[in-house]
């Protein structure tokens, strides 16, 4: 069991943060990396990619949307509460490089993952300009955090609510237009990454992105996290999450991130009826 | 002669094939005392017994069985248990008619004795009355001993090294124990309950178990030797889905079984939404492979409504790999075979959906080097076969996760660990290793067998050294 020590509601509510004692992960854990969370015995396993670790405390923190059932049964433990089983750390950890002028993209939830990465990169001595985007200013996350990793911080809503209207790519573009970028990393929500990708293949500047398939297990023993990378299929559990945004097939990412939207309906809907949540 | 030759073999019986066909529940129903006793009389207690010889851990047959023949149906399980750890699932899933069975002397003119059955009888008869005695530990070693994953050769390397004193701790990467015992093979084949108590058997013995640990990523074998054990053995099994590599792979309804399955069986999908994994499913289903998997996969698809399932395989029925029992059992359940056929590509829609797969017809050529007939592509024999959901049964390979992490392993071409056949030492100090990432993906009972010789050649090295 993996008890909760700390939880914080972000975004009106909609994005929670848990702080959960896993000391075995909380050691191995660097930048990139990921846990698959199970709530409870019939719950199903879904993975998050770490925000925070704390080897001192032995412990490590998730942020996640709540967009159905097993996010909304994640949101509703408590603090003192369990989740049944967390494994990990799982996939590849970031490659940092320093010296280098990088600019770190994150859009929703991907501020949360994008964070510990900016903040990694600063530290290794790259210069950090950082875009954050949300719909509008209630569903921004981690303002504060994300402009102590990074020595420039832009922000953009979509209804203009906060920083500038509109979208991260369009700052982006500025910014590449400008010059002098080495790097871009972008995490988001599957169509901002696309977008992302596709504008610095115009200025030729290397992107990394971080993949959010589904996934069952976590260890490469089952294929339903695949993607297309360069003509290739990799599993993004064991060659990501990470990967060049340049040779990533995001419509198919897209197409395969739908293959259960119908039962993710059903599932939410017969625990509402039952009661349950 | 006795008149052991008049008695035949008793039969086990079965759910219908139309009713199970969409149920989960098991489909051989055990037998009655009455049959166990009728069976082990059978049994013509053999002064050398060849039945024994073809046990890979070499079970005391004629010992147990004339317990079984006696009604001494609590005895019974203690002469199983002296060899082996798990006779609940080896009962079910050992392919007996090339092991003990095969070597059964009656088995020459007649029908063999059914130990199989009778094992699993023992077993399923202690597990309802619970009056056997666990067999007894020797006094503690003070050594220790990680045993990764823990599937049927880890669960014999835990259960052997514990009752010899040392302290043995079973490392698994999912979040329950047993291997391919409760994620691979079927609930109508081997009930997760089963698995669960002859598991927690293993726990009472003093085996301490911890999920949720992934070796190659949680900790390094490195570190466990850091951490104080002193001996680690890796039955890590050969985790790793092969595809086919053709165009349209990566639809979203082409499963690998290993996916399928763990959805189904880990995760008990078939119960959603009960619980809260789901499963495709698809109305035509087409599994792609001709062994034990592709036909539990098959049979499971059936279970969860499916209106057709085909077996596709590139060769003949003869070549089949998959066990005679299950085949006969997959064509009762009304399965159906499209054999020398094979997948060119999959067809989808614009939602990213399988809509059918073009296959090619093939014929049986020269024999290969494995001895059987190679199939060859009939040219112009292109066709259509409309399905919605394929599952991808054609093997499975080594999962590089922990030897990535374990550099001075050696392995072979092909990542599998290298280790000597009659210890399982590996190319590493201190380090064993046995089961499908020593041959590949193999039976439950091999594995088995190479824990048994992994186990002994352990204490040996602890009790005496490398």
């Amino acid at each position: 069991m993996f008890r909760i020590i700390k939880r914080e509601e972000m975004a009106g509510g909609t994005v929670v943060l848990n702080e959960i004692e896993a000391p075995r992960i909380a050691v191995k854990a660097r930048p990139g990396q990921f846990v698959i969370l199970k709530a409870n015995e019939d719950g199903e396993r879904i993975p998050l990619t770490m925000a925070e670790t704390d080897p001192a405390k032995g412990t490590i923190t998730v942020i996640y949307m709540v967009v159905g059932k097993s996010t909304e049964l994640f949101s509703r433990l408590q603090v003192g509460d369990s989740y049944q089983d967390v494994i990990g750390p799982l996939g590849q950890p970031t490659h940092i490089e320093g010296g280098k002028n990088v600019v770190c993209v994150g859009g929703g939830t991907g501020v949360a993952v994008l964070h510990p990465i900016a903040r990694g990169m600063k530290e290794a001595g790259c210069r950090v300009t950082s875009i954050i985007g949300a719909r509008n200013k209630d569903l921004l996350i981690l303002e504060d955090k994300m402009r102590l990793a990074s020595h420039d911080l832009h922000i953009c809503t979509d209804d203009g609510s906060h920083g500038r209207k509109g979208f991260v790519t369009e700052v982006l573009r500025e910014l590449l237009e400008k010059g002098g970028v080495d790097q871009v990393v972008a995490i988001g929500p599957v169509p901002m990454m696309k977008f992302v990708s596709l504008l610095t293949k115009e200025f030729g500047v290397p992107t990394m992105v971080s993949l959010n398939p589904i996934m069952i297990d976590g260890t490469g023993m089952c294929g339903g996290c695949r993607v297309t990378v360069g003509g290739e299929t990799k599993f993004g559990c064991v060659d990501g999450p990470e990967f060049d945004g340049h040779k990533v097939d995001f419509d198919e990412l897209i197409l395969r991130l739908q293959a259960y939207t119908e039962q993710e309906k059903l599932s939410y809907h017969v625990c509402k009826c039952k009661g349950e949540l | 002669m006795t008149g052991t030759n008049k008695t035949p073999r008793q039969s086990m019986p079965e759910q219908n094939p139309q009713v199970r066909a969409r149920n989960f529940e098991e489909v051989p129903l055990g037998y009655t005392p009455e049959m166990a006793v009728a069976e082990a009389g059978r049994c013509l207690q053999c002064k050398n017994p060849t039945c024994v010889q073809g046990c890979p851990v070499n079970v005391d047959i004629p010992g147990f069985i004339k317990h079984i023949a006696a009604g001494r149906f609590d005895q019974a399980i203690g002469k199983i248990w002296e060899r082996n750890s798990l006779p609940a699932v080896c009962g079910r899933v050992c392919p007996q008619e090339i092991q003990c069975e095969g070597n059964c002397l009656l088995g020459r003119k007649g029908e063999p004795v059914a130990i199989g059955n009778l094992e699993r009888f023992a077993a399923d008869w202690e597990r309802a009355h619970h009056v056997c005695e666990l067999p007894s530990r020797e006094k503690a070693t003070g050594k220790k001993v990680a045993v990764v994953g823990s599937g049927p050769s880890s669960l014999t390397v835990a259960g052997d090294l514990v009752l010899k004193g040392h302290e043995v701790s079973l490392l698994e990467a999912f979040h329950k124990p047993g291997g391919v015992l409760v994620y691979g093979i079927p609930e109508f084949r081997l009930p997760k309950d089963i698995v669960a108590s002859e598991v927690s058997c293993l726990g009472a013995q003093g085996v301490s178990i911890e999920c949720d640990v992934v070796v190659g990523r949680t900790v390094t074998v490195e570190e466990l030797f850091e951490q104080g054990f002193d001996a680690v053995y890796l039955g890590v099994g050969a985790g790793l889905p092969k595809f086919m590599n053709i165009p349209g792979e990566n639809l979203v309804s082409v499963l690998s079984a290993n996916e399928y399955l763990t959805r189904a069986n880990l995760m008990k999908a078939y119960l959603f939404p009960e619980v809260d994994t789901p499963i495709p499913q698809g109305r035509h289903v087409v599994v792609l492979g001709g062994g034990n998997v592709a036909m539990d996969s098959a049979r499971t698809a059936m279970r969860l409504g499916a209106e057709k399932v085909s077996i596709v395989y590139r060769r003949s029925r003869a070549e089949m790999p998959a066990r005679g029992a299950e085949i006969h059992h997959a064509e009762e359940e009304g399965l159906n075979f499209e054999l020398l056929v094979n997948p060119v590509r999959y067809l989808g829609n614009e939602k990213g959906r399988l809509t059918g797969m073009e296959c090619v017809r093939m014929e049986l050529g020269e024999p290969d080097a494995s001895g059987r007939r190679r199939p060859v592509t009939v040219p112009g024999s292109e066709f259509i076969l409309e399905c919605d959901l394929a599952i991808v049964a054609i093997g499975s390979g080594a999962n590089p996760l922990l030897t990535r992490s374990t550099p001075d392993l050696p392995l072979n071409k092909w990542g599998y660990i290298t280790a000597n056949a009659e210890t399982g030492k590996t190319g590493k100090k201190a380090v064993w290793a046995g089961g499908d990432i020593v041959t590949g993906a193999a039976t439950v009972i091999l594995a088995m067998g190479a824990g048994r010789k992994a186990a002994d050649s352990i204490h040996e090295y602890l009790t005496w050294g490398w």
